[in-house]
């Protein structure tokens, strides 16, 4: 506004800043009483375990943080991450295990298994890709129908002879080493976890894609005009995402050293609800990685310290929500 | 009877940043047209919210007829009898036209909806405006101008005494601009206030009875009709002279066809059909015409974002066909489209990101579209000099500067993209009169250094002003291409009716 005087800086951009990070503040302000009522809760072990225990979910969330930056959403994230466990279960399992889902299976290379699982889960972020960029489906409802079709397809594979619906046990070492293996004192996870942030940082920030997404996010008609490949980029997008997913589910299996097809269910909505507590917008074009990552770790410390100090599960639940549905509120403050 | 139908003093509005109204005023006699006027920004719409309940002023009193009100929101304004007509309309699409004019108050019978009633009266207001609309079509089926009438006829019906009008012929064509002046007088005839928001000088000329100047949120003065005139008016707004309304045309237009379209037509029965021409290199092009001509689907196809039946696009000589807006784009063309809004700005993204939208691969020189960020600042920032762009920095987001700022940004979008055939889609619809100078300075400028531009514009001066040959359509087809002195407002008129059955028909 250029025929606009520009104020000198003075309440209204503090309460721009206050706005912006009230729930941040909000959620501080609980760790702080967390500790004030339990002390030990401020220690490295804590810590390390949130760390690890964020891992899966950051990677989860930085997977649907494509589909939401789209304006869209993927319902299947979670189902994905079950359908990814059991099949890298079932492909890695130890020779010498007793209740083998493949009994005659030999030891594979482990990045076969890894591989076959992400090759399938990127199949199903393909068709949820097409439904929406070709079908002009509406996101939510096209990936809930996927949703259900995937946990599907998981019973039938998981209730297979001779598993018949066993859960997935003995799992190889060359797996579980994933979580096992510290690394200056964190478990890999975190690290792998990291890692992944940073090529996700990269791709949205430094590269054609990555601006591409946040147009078509921010404009579907104007990355049209402007010449974007609008339904190459929403394909991309959702398979990205699937693969996120499946490397959760992979790296959810190297955590807990077995699979069953309930794994990962409604881990898409506490991605959502990461995301959105971390300032991605719901409707499209706004978001960053560093977002994510603070509303995973906040929603982690915040079960975690819940736990902690003893509170009633019931009640975390009412208070996980009432966060949740602050960070509507705000978004849509902000950015409707 | 009070000397003012409406007294706003003193009235304050800051946005984070920006001070938007400072201490203006505002008077409006009772049966009178208040015209206010001022460049994009300078606070029009921003006093006209205010008064409408949609913003909260943080100072100044607000009087009706004398006593002091209070407005918090559009229903207390409704309540005080003032009405408005926005500038965005805002349609629901799969409603019909009753729906849209009675949402929030439909007539009941106990706690239903009266389907019966509602359907009389928005009959009898639509016939006592002689809009010729039924009442039971879909928003989503009625031409730009037709929504017009819509929200002109759902003001109306408030019965207000304050109708506040915000740009309400940035869509209408020449003879709707003259049945809703016909509508204004009436409405004047019968006591009740307007307040008329427009752009368009030569129209508040017309209309007003009182003109309100506002610069830079600030209140500038008040003037009857007859006591000022245009170019004076324009000085006011701006806060400089300004000579001219065109800049000098001095460049040469090339005998030699850059590109030539021949017998393009849609794949639409209804939309344009066997239009030929060519565009000479370093020409402004314009295409005239009435609302409903096709002149935009007709670019939007030459562009590759409407299917086509039939048509040859020859570029220099060399057969191209654009099938996509990316292959447009790879031949060298750009769009800047009629809706800035919709379809033009990425409204929560910087100015940077907007600029870039349309040239990414052409700064990355590597398989994996890896970019560098600090080869970025600069294209962006000599594009934005080049077109005086004003901005705190090129990292603001684009929805926050004016619209003629907006449109200096897409412009430079496409210098970005290295094309050299634009097409502008009404390039200055809704931005103040001094950005639109430059925007004309701007394309002069790119024709003076080999670009061609194709102008769809519904302004006659500016389709005259900036044109070197005009072509107009009618009804989806070709009615002739004017060149040099034949080009003039009548020639223009008469080809843009030159298949037209029913000339007068309004809201059509």
């Amino acid at each position: 506004m250029n025929a606009m005087k520009l104020k000198r800086p003075g309440s209204a951009d503090w309460k721009k800043l206050l706005m912006d990070n009230v729930l941040i503040l909000v959620l501080l302000m609980m760790i702080v009483v967390i500790i004030v009522i339990e002390p030990a809760f401020f220690q490295w072990r804590v810590m390390k375990d949130i760390l690890t225990q964020s891992a899966v979910k950051l990677i989860c969330a930085l997977g649907l943080m494509f589909p939401l930056l789209l304006g869209g959403t993927d319902l299947a994230g979670g189902r994905q991450v079950g359908l990814a466990a059991v099949i890298v279960a079932s492909l890695s399992q130890t020779a010498t295990y007793v209740n083998r889902f493949y009994p005659n299976l030999p030891n594979l290379p482990i990045i076969v298994p890894i591989l076959i699982t992400l090759l399938v889960v990127s199949v199903i972020g393909l068709c949820n890709g097409l439904m929406i960029s070709k079908l002009k489906m509406a996101p939510f409802i096209a990936t809930y129908g996927m949703s259900t079709i995937v946990y599907g397809i998981n019973c039938l594979y998981f209730a297979q002879e001779p598993n018949r619906s066993q859960p997935i046990g003995g799992i190889r070492e060359e797996l579980t080493c994933l979580s096992s293996t510290q690394f200056l004192g964190v478990s890999l996870l975190v690290w792998i976890a990291l890692a992944i942030a940073l090529v996700v940082w990269f791709v949205l920030n430094r590269t054609t894609f990555g601006k591409h997404i946040y147009i078509v996010g921010g404009n579907q008609e104007t990355a049209k005009v402007s010449g974007v490949n609008v339904p190459l980029i929403i394909i991309a997008c959702f398979i990205i995402e699937s693969c996120l997913v499946g490397m959760g589910g992979i790296l959810e299996v190297a955590r807990t050293g077995g699979a069953n097809s309930g794994y990962g269910v409604s881990y898409e909505f506490d991605a959502i609800s990461a995301c959105v507590v971390g300032g991605v917008s719901l409707s499209g074009g706004v978001g960053k990685v560093s977002g994510a990552l603070i509303g995973v770790i906040v929603f982690t410390i915040i079960s975690y310290g819940l736990t902690f100090i003893g509170l009633n599960p019931n009640w975390q639940l009412i208070i996980k929500g009432l966060i949740i549905i602050a960070a509507v509120a705000l978004d849509m403050r902000k950015n409707a | 009877m009070q000397q003012y139908r409406l007294e706003v003093e003193g009235m304050c509005k800051s946005f984070p940043g920006v001070k938007a109204l400072d201490h203006v005023s505002l008077r409006v006699k009772p049966g009178s047209v208040h015209a206010l006027i001022g460049e994009n920004g300078a606070g029009k719409s921003t006093l006209m919210k205010c008064l409408f309940g949609l913003y909260h002023p943080e100072e100044g009193t607000v009087k009706i007829d004398g006593e002091p009100v209070t407005i918090t929101d559009s229903k207390a304004a409704l309540h005080h009898g003032l009405s408005m007509i926005h500038q965005e309309l805002n349609p629901v699409p799969y409603r019909n036209v009753m729906d849209n004019i009675w949402v929030g108050r439909f007539p009941k019978k106990g706690l239903v909806v009266d389907e019966k009633e509602m359907e009389r009266k928005t009959t009898k207001l639509l016939q006592d405006l002689e809009f010729d609309i039924p009442c039971k079509t879909l928003a989503k089926n009625l031409s730009v101008s037709q929504l017009q009438a819509i929200e002109i006829a759902k003001s109306i019906s408030y019965d207000a005494k304050i109708i506040i009008m915000d740009e309400p012929t940035s869509s209408l064509t020449g003879a709707e601009t003259d049945h809703l002046f016909k509508l204004i007088r009436k409405l004047k005839a019968e006591g009740r206030s307007v307040i008329y928001i427009s752009h368009k000088l030569e129209e508040i000329f017309e209309i007003a009875d009182e003109i309100t100047v506002m610069r830079d949120g600030q209140y500038v003065g008040s003037y009857a009709v007859g006591d000022i005139t245009i170019d004076q008016l324009i000085a006011l707004m701006v806060g400089r002279d300004m000579d001219e309304r065109f800049p000098p045309n001095e460049h040469v237009v090339q005998e030699e066809n850059i590109l030539s379209v021949e017998h393009y037509t849609s794949s639409n029965p209804r939309s344009f059909r066997d239009i030929s021409f060519g565009l000479r290199k370093g020409e402004i092009l314009g295409i005239g015409g009435l609302v409903g001509a096709q002149r935009t689907e007709l670019v939007e196809a030459i562009f590759g974002l409407r299917p086509i039946r039939e048509g040859k696009l020859t570029m220099l000589g060399k057969p191209i066909r654009n099938r996509s807006a990316r292959e447009a784009i790879s031949h060298g063309f750009a769009l800047l489209t009629e809706e800035r809004r919709a379809t033009g700005i990425v409204p929560m993204l910087s100015v940077k990101d907007n600029a870039l939208v349309a040239a990414y691969k052409k700064f990355v020189n590597n398989k994996l579209g890896v970019l560098n960020p600090r080869r970025l600042v600069q294209p962006v920032d000599q594009v934005c000099k080049q077109l005086d762009v004003r901005m705190a920095n090129m990292n603001v987001q684009i929805k926050n500067l004016s619209g003629g700022n907006q449109q200096k940004v897409l412009v430079g979008r496409w210098l970005l993209a290295g094309c050299n055939i634009l097409i502008l889609d009404e390039p200055t619809r809704g931005v103040d009169v001094g950005a639109k100078y430059e925007i004309y300075k701007i394309m002069r400028q790119l024709v003076r250094e080999g670009n061609s531009i194709i102008m769809v514009s519904s302004e006659m001066p500016e389709l005259l002003g900036m044109s070197d040959r005009v072509m107009v359509m009618c009804e989806g087809r070709l009615s002739g291409i004017l060149e040099g002195e034949k080009a003039n407002q009548v020639e223009v008129m008469r080809l843009a009716t030159a298949f037209s059955a029913k000339e007068e028909a309004v809201g059509g």
